[in-house]
């Protein structure tokens, strides 16, 4: 793959996500924003229901490559030695790996205990 | 050549008159930056929350503790920028808003919006 083809593709990944992030968030506004989650279980039972369990996963990983285009912009631009450039890229991929493995066997484990 | 190089550089940046559309620019870039920062710590705050009762309830106290009272005032005005900002943007991809008019007016919208929804919301929690 060309860098040129390497750019747009970010580009994109950065705008697909971007509009499914502003979705999610604005119906989790209006579905929470009247007031938290009574109860542990009505919270429990919500997020283990199969069609907003997957949307929350997506929401995860989206958020996560989102986060990982936006960052390593961040990063080219004001992280000048390329051996540190790398090893602070690498150090947030890692980061976001970790935390998107974190969420997902959550997410996992929550509709695993719900069904 | 003599000349260009002594050029004054004002990289105070008290001193430097940014249009509306960088500040726009820069702060989304910025509550980019702080929402990431923040991942670990919601994550950890939704994992307690969905342990058992009472980690759904101590997660509801931490919530409500004076300090991340505070720092919810500024993820919230993090996410209302970068919400906001990142929509005028894939507007401006889209084409729409591309003059610079309708640009600046846009930036400052923008920018006026996230601060007073951050108000109404630090209003509301002290």
């Amino acid at each position: 793959m060309t860098a040129a083809a390497h750019g747009l593709r970010a580009w994109l990944l950065q705008r697909f996500t971007a509009a499914y992030l502003a979705a999610f968030v604005l119906y989790l506004i209006i579905r929470l924003g009247g007031g938290a989650p009574a109860s542990f279980q009505a919270w429990h039972h919500w997020l283990a229901g199969p069609w907003v369990n997957l949307a929350a996963a997506l929401f995860l990983v989206s958020l996560l490559g989102h986060a990982w285009v936006g960052v390593r912009d961040v990063i080219m631009d004001y992280v000048r030695p390329s051996g540190l450039r790398v090893s602070v890229m690498a150090a947030v991929g890692l980061f976001l790996i970790g935390m998107g493995a974190w969420g997902l066997r959550l997410l996992f484990l929550v509709a695993w205990r719900g069904a | 050549m003599a000349a260009s190089e002594i050029r004054p550089k004002y990289l105070n940046l008290l001193r430097i008159r940014m249009p509306v559309g960088a500040v726009t620019s820069f702060a989304h870039r910025l509550s980019g930056v702080l929402l990431f920062l923040a991942l670990p710590y919601g994550l950890y705050l939704f994992d307690l929350s969905l342990q058992n009762p009472e980690g759904f309830a101590r997660a509801a106290a931490l919530v409500h503790t004076p300090l991340v009272r505070v720092l919810s005032i500024l993820l919230v005005w993090s996410l209302a920028h970068h919400l906001l900002a990142g929509l005028r943007f894939l507007l401006i991809d889209l084409d729409i808003g591309v003059a610079r008019r309708g640009a600046r007016r846009s930036a400052w919208v923008v920018n006026m919006a996230a601060l007073l929804l951050v108000l109404a919301y630090a209003g509301s929690i002290l």
